[in-house]
């Protein structure tokens, strides 16, 4: 029965959705169940000296790594193909605006691990997943960017559209996804595995600040028409109450008071 | 006209004795946990003093409040939205937390458990937050308490703008002001506008501003963003907390803790009706001068009949609009124009005022006779600068204030004259535009401060807003994560930290 068992079935195969399946359930759950833990778990108070540097550069570099890995991988071929995008261009770019940005994020990182392990301050108001979340995605940086040794020996893009094309088949229920990556360079499958494993940790770490950080701009730019928040603890609009208001006292007789509201 | 009420506050800073009774009494109720050991949300400090944290009141510094651009339009200073979106990584206005300072304890036990010893053993400090020694404490919640300190740093006090500064360093010229200070619950707050959460907002039935503790995410933007940096960052849940103007006790018709405490009897509660409509306008007034005026106009009227029609309308219950003609706050904002809000140049429109305080003759000790200016002692000659005040009260217009200080003063004669030679005195009370019934209401309220005729708070009308269906079985008041369920072990699953429910026992 398992005499066809291969691992790499299990990493590219199951694990994307068990990863994915932790991902979204836990995030809502957390959402639901815990509000008080979502944040972003800032310690710029405690120590403003190497945040500010680190964090600029971490967060501008992984923030366009990221938006990069999500269009480049799930734009699907046949809109390149369209739009005439050869795959050496898409390569090109990839490196050339992935490289830069992950390198950004990496010495970001590196400045955010330094100060939250040596700082007296930050080391002791951490606590492990904080620590465990940094070391994985300053590992993840690092083994992405060796890809690139890699990347730069077929420039043509094929390696590229393989990853495409698993990823979109993830995404798509194909079950056979597996099959496109099981022969690519060890480095991209230790990328990928690692990406899936910090994939299923988001939920229990600070990570989940990312949802808000992403619909921030949204609820203040967009759904917020002024600058102030007033809560109010009417049943209905003030202008429903007025009118309401307005026809009893418009009766004859004695004048029936409105409760307030 | 939208009518709404606020509980409005004000302190009557000619009687304070700067005892901290309110920091206290708040410290104790509010922020004795960990995380916000360093946080104040009531603190008094010495005046001339550059405050806590360090240098609050220069926005040239923290950027808070705000400001006016050319085409009249109000943004925050710390910057309009895309700015604080794009500071969201790091905030380049707020302050560390050594601006206040590092919060410390002693080693106490160490006084009980030292070994045999040649020297008398001490109790040392030690940080709240690292647990390590500290050798040297450089910065406390008081720490330029009764003028401690040198005055050359003293004297960087924002309030010393466009005064001859140099001679108050002097023995003989020195004063000294107490300021305590909490959340002004302003009109237009500015914490609320940075969040990019959505998390702070104003309350509509008594204007109190609260943080959500669930929807904030820690951005800090409130925090550079409130001027009088009445905002603190909790660094041990990541969230924001402030003045929660003790709602629950509010709510349910008492003072506020720092209020109900208060030695001094200076802390004056009531109800301030005014138009939501006007609360744009005023703050975006042209000259920073006219917003003391502007602020007075959003204001209205308890006893015009019109104004009580409106607020009927609108929904302010009855015993509210009853309160609101009782309020202390009104009489002294209003009414006497005694009360100043506390930097309007900020354009929050705060909702908790100052009376300015009254101290002897500058010039007496010198010129062997007192400055006399149609009878009354000169205000302006006082020893405190009537500018040093103007500055931190009304935009550095001298004119209300010089107003106020003679109304006290006048106070002061009238009631001399009454009870020592046993004349009321009217051509003093009129003097100062006042009559000797209300001198004498005055002197009620401001000097004798009963508990009644300090605090006129009506309770919530709860059974209006809230079913009780709705919230059976709810968690209550909780601090933290006491509603969660989500335990494993020491901690949550998500992180937060378990909190045991204590339910409160008597002890015999």
């Amino acid at each position: 029965m398992f005499g066809d068992f291969d691992i790499n079935f299990v990493i590219f195969g199951v694990m994307p959705y068990v990863a994915l399946t932790i991902f979204l359930v836990g995030s809502i759950v957390r959402y639901e169940r815990d509000p008080f833990t979502w944040k972003s778990s800032s310690s710029q108070l405690l120590r403003r000296k190497q945040l500010i540097w680190g964090s600029i550069l971490f967060h501008v570099g992984i923030l366009t790594v990221f938006f990069g890995h999500l269009i480049g991988l799930f734009t699907p071929i046949w809109v390149l193909d369209a739009i005439g995008i050869p795959y050496a261009l898409k390569q090109w770019m990839a490196v050339l605006i992935g490289g830069p940005a992950g390198i950004a994020a990496l010495i970001g990182s590196t400045m955010l691990i330094h100060r939250r392990l040596v700082d007296p301050r930050i080391r002791v108001t951490s606590t492990f997943p904080d620590i465990l979340i940094m070391v994985l995605i300053w590992l993840q940086l690092a083994i992405g960017l060796l890809t690139i040794t890699q990347t730069l020996q077929h420039m043509d893009g094929s390696e590229m559209v393989r990853f495409m094309t698993w990823s979109q088949s993830v995404v798509s229920w194909n079950i056979n996804a597996w099959v496109t990556v099981v022969d690519v360079h060890w480095l991209y499958k230790l990328h990928i595995f690692l990406g899936l494993v910090i994939t299923a940790l988001f939920p229990f770490t600070r990570l989940v600040h990312i949802w808000s950080g992403f619909a921030a701009p949204f609820r203040y730019l967009l759904t917020r028409p002024g600058y102030q928040i007033v809560r109010s603890r009417r049943h209905r609009p003030l202008e429903e109450r007025r009118r309401a208001y307005d026809k009893v006292q418009a009766k004859r007789g004695p004048t029936a008071t409105t409760p307030a509201e | 006209m939208r009518v709404r009420a606020q509980i409005g506050k004000v302190l009557n800073l000619d009687k304070c004795i700067g005892c901290h009774t309110c920091s206290v009494t708040c410290k104790n109720v509010w922020t004795t946990r960990e995380g916000v050991e360093y946080a104040w949300f009531n603190n008094v400090e010495t005046k001339p003093g550059t405050g806590y944290p360090t240098d609050w009141e220069n926005q040239k510094r923290w950027n808070g409040g705000w400001v006016r651009s050319a085409s009249g339009k109000l943004h925050p200073k710390q910057g309009s939205k895309w700015r604080i979106l794009a500071n969201i990584f790091a905030n380049p206005a707020m302050p560390e937390i050594d601006d206040y300072y590092e919060p410390f304890d002693f080693d106490y036990d160490h006084l009980k458990s030292a070994p045999d010893m040649t020297a008398f053993p001490t109790a040392r400090p030690r940080s709240k937050i690292t647990g390590e020694r500290m050798e040297k404490i450089e910065k406390g919640p008081n720490w330029e308490e009764i003028l401690g300190g040198e005055f050359s740093k003293r004297s960087q006090d924002y309030n010393f703008d466009q005064v001859q500064k140099d001679i108050y360093g002097e023995y003989e010229n020195t004063f000294m002001m107490y300021l305590p200070r909490l959340c002004e619950h302003c009109l237009n707050p500015t914490c609320s506008a940075s969040c990019p959460s959505g998390a702070i907002y104003k309350r509509e039935e008594d204007g109190i501003v609260l943080i959500d503790q669930e929807k904030c995410r820690g951005w800090r933007m409130c925090v550079s963003g409130c001027p009088y940096k009445k905002v603190y960052y909790n660094w041990d849940t990541g969230k924001s907390e402030k003045c929660t103007f003790c709602y629950p006790r509010i709510e349910s018709g008492q003072p506020t803790v720092c209020s109900e405490t208060c030695v001094g009897r200076i802390r004056y509660l009531g109800v301030i009706l005014y138009d939501a409509d006007k609360i744009e306008a005023a703050a975006s007034a042209e000259r920073e001068t006219d917003l003391y005026g502007a602020q007075l106009d959003v204001f209205l009227d308890p006893n015009d009949p019109e104004v009580i029609a409106a607020a009927r309308r609108d929904g302010v219950p009855e015993d509210w609009i009853e309160a609101a003609k009782v309020s202390p706050v009104w009489k002294m904002a209003m009414d006497w124009k005694v009360a100043f809000p506390l930097h309007p140049e900020y354009r929050t429109l705060p909702m908790v005022w100052y009376i300015p305080p009254l101290s002897p003759i500058q010039n007496a000790a010198q010129a062997g006779q007192i400055a006399m200016s149609d009878q009354m002692p000169d205000v302006r000659s006082l020893r405190i600068p009537v500018k040093y005040l103007a500055n931190m009260l009304t935009a550095g217009d001298e004119e209300p204030i010089v107003h106020a200080l003679e109304r006290m003063s006048a106070m002061r004669l009238y009631m001399r004259a009454l009870s020592v030679d046993g004349v009321r005195d009217e051509a003093i009370a009129a003097r100062v535009g006042m009559s000797g019934r209300v001198i004498e209401d005055m002197y009620k309220i401001m000097a004798i401060a009963d508990y009644e005729d300090r605090f006129a708070i009506p309770t919530a009308h709860r059974e209006q807003n809230e079913h009780g269906a709705d919230i059976r079985g709810g968690c209550g008041f909780t601090d933290g994560n006491g509603c969660s369920t989500g335990e494993a072990g020491k901690t949550t699953l998500f992180g937060g930290k378990k909190k045991k429910f204590a339910l409160p026992q008597e002890t015999f």
